[in-house]
């Protein structure tokens, strides 16, 4: 059996191996010394001070000072220890990161990536610390990945890493304790590349980060009662796999996305304006979208369900779009 | 003075040539805005033209500065192509940027320019970040940043000072005190004695000096890039000074009050062109008539800088999408009508 290890020690060893392979590599967050995350483990005592810094709560200077030691040519790993705390720094990576290699007319490499561990809500943290914000940076063009696997931590985390563009990598809360196979040795999860995690003819689920194993359960479980779910885990959200998308909504003609960020322009959105463009002819039935509702994450376990989407709720979708099987447009026009 | 300009004849001739440079482009770029020619906002450097050569004469090529708003001077004076500099403002694929930055966004990597800034001080961390990386590296590089007297009231100059202050990174803080954010008096903007002081509360040595006096500012950068080099941290150097045109240059059309003619020609009066240029001639370093040749070659340099733009092509459709990543992927970037595009 191939090695197993949790996801939180996959994106460890991801990073201790490419500090090895690479001394440019650099780490700089808040506590990461102590690696109050668990991913910094172990970094001060292989690598010493000049390669893990912790920073003061400074999120624009030192997420600042990131950018300018990217374009000095070093690979800075940028830890935040909560995912809003991009909010504090939007500035410096969504205006100055992302934006200046084109606005410098293609000088220079910004190869930053931001981890944010532990991202999304988690219970009892209320409103400040739960969003998952990663559509406010794809909108701005900055390179998203959200592993739902260790193997994926490992993979897509190194990915970011050799990426030459700002990466901004998500390890959901809800994915950190999850256990699974890893490869040992030098592995890479390429940007852009979906996978599909359970194969199947009726409908496609896009399924985002924490919510991939969940709706896997849902597939399996719906197997049962004669519904062939296939589920698509991106892995990437920006660069996105069009590709494999279309693929399957072709097969299945159905789309429901699962998606643990805001609904109003959100993944969500964006898949399905994706679908309704480039797919209307294969679909035949409306597409449906299951995400978080527009409020903050509330504090009250007894109503967060109200806000949080749950696989009840994908599963009420799968069966709402199962009960359409409208003309198929793409079919009659291409006999 | 032992770090006196004059200490080397010919930094100190430069020296007035680069702020001679700097003050004809500026005043060229007014009227060529004026003229429809180069489009945008554009903010001149006339006044200032003694800070970015005081400073960047205290600099080796593979230092590195970050820039303004206001950045036309700071890229002369570190080395910049007025040819290539003139293109940009243009708009044409010649520019620095290929016709993507304009005038607030300037960059030269390979001068260790790395850019001017459209958002107030948001280069100085990314100065920092050189400064960060030369103690990384190990090396004797140093960062220049430098932010206007507005820009110091930003929250991340002082979450850079700090950080700069604990790793003592071999950063200066070059405050170009010009009196006004725009149209805010400085007086009414900043609490306490003065920004220079404000370096005392992250433990390095702050000074204030005459902005209008290149020798002045030469020789404090000079002391606080020697300080940086062996290791011993930062420095900020508030650079007392004034600009003679408006924040930008359609403001005259606004009829704006905030400062008085009689202000406006008590500064004037510090002119720091004609001052220097009296110190070279009394030193026997540039006697006015091998100024006026020089002076002379500068019109000759701009002239070939604006023909170099004015002749050069524009950026073509492709490249509007080009440069966003190192790394493209399908789909990337999005095009904005993706189904007309195939």
């Amino acid at each position: 059996m191939e090695r197993q290890m949790n996801y939180l020690q996959a994106l460890r060893e991801s990073l201790m191996q490419e500090m090895r392979r690479d001394e440019r590599v650099v780490v700089v967050g808040e506590d990461v010394r102590h690696s109050l995350r668990g991913i910094t483990k172990g970094c001060l005592a292989e690598f010493g001070p000049l390669r893990i810094w912790d920073a003061p709560i400074s999120e624009s200077g030192f997420v600042g000072m990131a950018t300018g030691a990217a374009i000095a040519g070093l690979r800075p790993v940028v830890e935040f220890q909560i995912g809003t705390l991009i909010y504090v720094c939007f500035e410096q990576i969504v205006n100055q990161a992302q934006k200046l290699r084109y606005m410098m007319g293609g000088q220079g490499r910004i190869p930053v990536t931001y981890i944010v561990p532990g991202s999304g809500a988690r219970a009892g943290l209320a409103g400040q610390h739960s969003d998952h914000l990663y559509p406010m940076l794809m909108q701005a063009g900055v390179k998203v990945v959200i592993p739902a696997t260790p193997a994926d931590a490992k993979g897509l985390f190194t990915a970011a890493m050799r990426e030459d563009d700002p990466v901004v990598i998500f390890a959901p809360a809800g994915s950190m304790s999850a256990r699974g196979p890893v490869p040992e040795g030098d592995f890479v999860t390429p940007l852009g590349v979906g996978e599909i995690k359970v194969a199947g003819g009726d409908v496609t689920v896009v399924a985002i980060g924490p919510l991939v194993p969940e709706a896997v359960k849902v597939a399996t479980r719906m197997q049962d009662e004669g519904v062939s779910v296939e589920v698509l885990d991106p892995r990437s959200l920006l660069p996105f796999d069009h590709g494999t998308l279309a693929d399957s909504v072709r097969r299945t003609g159905r789309l429901v996305i699962f998606d643990d960020a805001n609904r109003t322009c959100g993944m969500a959105a964006e898949i399905s304006a994706f679908a309704a463009e480039e797919l209307f002819t294969d679909l035949r039935a409306p597409i449906v979208r299951i995400t978080r509702s527009d409020v903050p994450v509330p504090f009250s376990i007894a109503i967060d369900k109200h806000v949080l989407p749950k696989p009840e709720q994908l599963e009420a979708a799968i069966r709402h779009v199962m009960s359409f099987d409208l003309f198929h447009a793409g079919a009659a026009l291409s006999r | 003075m032992q770090n006196s300009l004059l200490t080397s004849p010919t930094l100190a001739v430069d020296a007035y040539r680069r702020m001679r440079i700097i003050r004809r482009f500026e005043e060229r770029v007014i009227d060529l805005v004026n003229a429809n020619e180069i489009a945008g906002v554009t903010h001149e450097y006339i006044g200032e033209e003694a800070i970015a050569v005081g400073v960047c004469s205290a600099l080796r090529e593979s230092d590195v500065i970050s820039s303004t708003h206001r950045g036309h001077g700071h890229i002369i004076a570190k080395g910049g192509d007025v040819r290539r500099m003139m293109a940009e403002l243009f708009g044409r694929v010649t520019g620095y940027n290929r016709g993507k930055g304009g005038s607030m966004h300037i960059a030269d990597l390979s001068l260790g320019i790395y850019g001017a800034n459209g958002i107030v001080a948001a280069g100085v961390p990314i100065a920092a970040g050189a400064a960060w990386a030369s103690v990384i590296r190990q090396n004797d590089g140093v960062a220049a940043t430098f932010f206007g007297d507005g820009g110091a009231n930003q929250g991340v100059v002082h979450e850079t000072m700090n950080m700069a202050g604990i790793w003592k990174l071999p950063i200066l803080f070059i405050c170009e005190n010009n009196q006004y954010a725009v149209t805010t008096p400085v007086q009414e903007a900043t609490a306490g004695p003065g920004i220079s002081t404000r370096a005392a509360a992250y433990g390095f040595p702050g000074v204030r000096v005459d902005g209008m006096r290149v020798d002045e500012v030469y020789e404090s950068v000079s002391r606080a890039v020697a300080r940086a080099r062996a290791g011993e941290g930062p420095t900020l150097i508030e650079c007392v000074a004034y600009r003679f045109q408006g924040h930008f240059t359609a403001e005259r059309a606004l009829s704006l009050t905030y400062r008085t003619p009689a202000e406006i020609d008590t500064w004037r009066a510090k002119d720091p062109l004609p001052h220097w240029a009296g110190v070279l001639e009394d030193a026997g370093a540039l006697s006015a008539d091998q100024r006026a040749a020089m002076d002379a070659e500068i019109e000759t340099l701009l002239d070939e800088a604006t023909q170099f733009a004015r002749a050069s092509d524009w950026p073509q459709r492709e490249d509007a999408l080009a440069d966003m990543y190192v790394t493209n992927y399908p789909g990337l970037p999005a095009k904005g009508a993706a189904w007309n595009a195939k």
